[in-house]
């Protein structure tokens, strides 16, 4: 499965991991995240990238212990969804000993323990 | 528009057979729903069947005609997949087929096969019922989903995790003298609180178990049913299916399953009914904090005011409105493609009188079924009336 590459989600990657992350954003202001052909809230067509702001917050998080086998060595982890103004990030976020709903997070890439595959984290911002 | 009635049901216990394969199980289920209904083989026009994780378990896609060879009858079969919801969709397609005339008598069902796959491989396997690119590969389980919505839930809301252990011990009470439940096992809110944590804030007892099983029913039109002579004392008289976005950090809410609330309202409508109507339900409980969230999106309870309902005894069998008197997926067990209709057959005998719990509710007359796939961006949800 590594080997393969997938068009948007990867290029999209490498851009956070660049500090150069982005949003798409329809003109009726909806976010999402690519690969889109279509805004999925209103079916618009004309998604343009935006950057995605700096710094996210919190709104969940938690503390997986059981994970799946892709994820065996890196449990026990924190899964957390940031929100980044026009779309929300899912991601695992590491260097926090206590999570908290609304703490306030920068995003990048790092790699997952087990496989070494990229891997979309939060820090402390 | 004729009405559709459950004509008969049949279930294999739910547990851990991990030597019994999907095609075994539901062959057990299918039997036991065709001979309670009493139809022969010939009258039933069409299959259709849930399954989620065949090609994981069993190395076995394409199974719906595997099924109804089980079953013993030739007929057009289709297998449904909507993850953990796949059972419900087929029982509100075959709803449909029966009322827009295309049918008299269709069996419908579902089995899943899962503990041969282990912790490890069954927590691959419902992992795929998220979204692979932004959640399976950020190290998201299915616990852990359910997870990042009870602590959204608690940070919107209020509440703590011992309103979740009143939930799974009242599940468990309930399941008691359930005999096809995976657990007849009494345990307390301290069993909960101190069970080792999955995806925290939820532990081991916040969660139902892996489990095989297969369920089936035959479902026959009030003209069949008059016509044959059989007796089919409940209708499902209200069908209803909602979607969300696919990742829990597209949605609007995290704390809400506005796929279920939209489930409902059609349902509701399609009955003639409003949920203060509902006497009883069966709702999806693949974690505690799911049957909160189930409950509120139903119109039972208020944003906000379902965590506290199982620990006021609004819930429990003895409640205002009884929530999961099978014992749920929680104690009852949860083989995915299997659920939908077994949460179905579990409330048409309660309604009948043929249930161990029945007594708790004896004069209901409306119940409703609610099916959740994934993390509730699938649902389906069905109302049930006794109709004689």
């Amino acid at each position: 499965m590594s080997e393969q590459r997938d068009e948007g989600y990867d290029e999209w990657i490498d851009a956070i991991d660049r500090g150069e992350g982005y949003v798409l954003e329809c003109s009726n202001g909806h976010g999402s995240l690519p690969p889109r052909r279509l805004c999925p809230e209103c079916g618009a067509g004309d998604l343009e990238r935006r950057p995605l702001p700096e710094g996210g917050t919190v709104d969940t998080y938690t503390r997986t212990h059981v994970p799946t086998p892709e994820f065996a060595e890196d449990a026990p982890y924190v899964v957390a969804i940031a929100d980044f103004g026009v779309a929300r990030l899912t991601g695992q976020l590491r260097g926090v000993d206590e999570p908290e709903v609304g703490m306030r997070v920068a995003v990048g890439v790092e790699e997952r323990e087990t496989t070494g595959d990229p891997l979309l984290v939060f820090r402390s911002a | 528009m004729t009405g559709v009635r459950i004509a008969g049901t049949g279930h294999t216990h739910f547990g851990q057979f991990p030597e019994r394969t999907g095609r075994d199980l539901f062959a057990e289920a299918s039997a036991g729903a065709i001979e309670e209904a009493g139809v022969d083989r010939e009258s039933v026009e069409a299959l259709f069947y849930g399954n989620f994780m065949g090609e994981l378990a069993e190395d076995q896609g394409h199974q719906a005609p595997l099924m109804a060879e089980m079953a013993g009858i030739r007929v057009p079969a289709t297998r449904f997949e909507s993850a953990c919801a796949s059972s419900g969709v087929a029982v509100r397609e075959a709803v449909k087929d029966i009322r827009n005339g295309e049918s008299d008598a269709i069996l419908v069902g579902g089995a899943e096969r899962m503990t041969n796959l282990g912790t490890a491989g069954a927590t691959k396997a419902l992992s795929i019922a998220a979204d692979e690119l932004f959640e399976i590969r950020a190290g998201m389980s299915f616990p852990g989903a359910y997870a990042l919505m009870a602590q959204a839930y608690f940070a919107e809301y209020g509440g703590f995790r011992e309103d979740l252990a009143h939930i799974a011990v009242k599940n468990h009470e309930n399941a008691l003298e359930n005999d096809h439940a995976q657990y007849q096992r009494a345990i307390t809110v301290e069993d909960v609180l101190e069970a080792p944590p999955v995806a925290e804030p939820l532990g081991l007892y916040d969660a139902c178990p892996i489990t095989d099983g297969a369920s089936a029913m035959v479902l026959v039109s009030d003209e069949f049913a008059d016509r044959e002579g059989i007796d089919a004392p409940v209708s499902i008289t209200g069908t209803g299916q909602g979607s969300d976005r696919m990742a829990l950090a597209d949605r609007e809410y995290l704390a809400r399953t506005p796929a279920a609330s939209a489930a409902a309202s059609a349902a509701y409508a399609d009955a003639g009914i409003g949920p203060e109507d509902v006497e009883l339900a069966e709702v999806h409980d693949c974690f505690t904090i799911a049957e909160v969230l189930a409950i509120e999106s139903l119109g039972f309870f208020e944003p906000g005011e379902g965590i506290g309902a199982a620990h006021a005894g609004e819930t429990t069998c003895d409640g205002t409105i009884p929530i999961n008197l099978s014992g749920g997926l929680k104690a009852k067990g949860h083989p995915v493609g299997a659920t939908g209709t077994s949460q179905i057959i579990e409330l048409a005998k309660l309604l009948s009188g043929e249930h161990v719990n029945s007594d708790a509710v004896a004069d209901a007359r409306v119940g409703l079924a609610h099916n959740a796939g994934g993390t509730v961006a699938s649902t389906t949800v069905h109302i049930l009336e006794a109709t004689q």
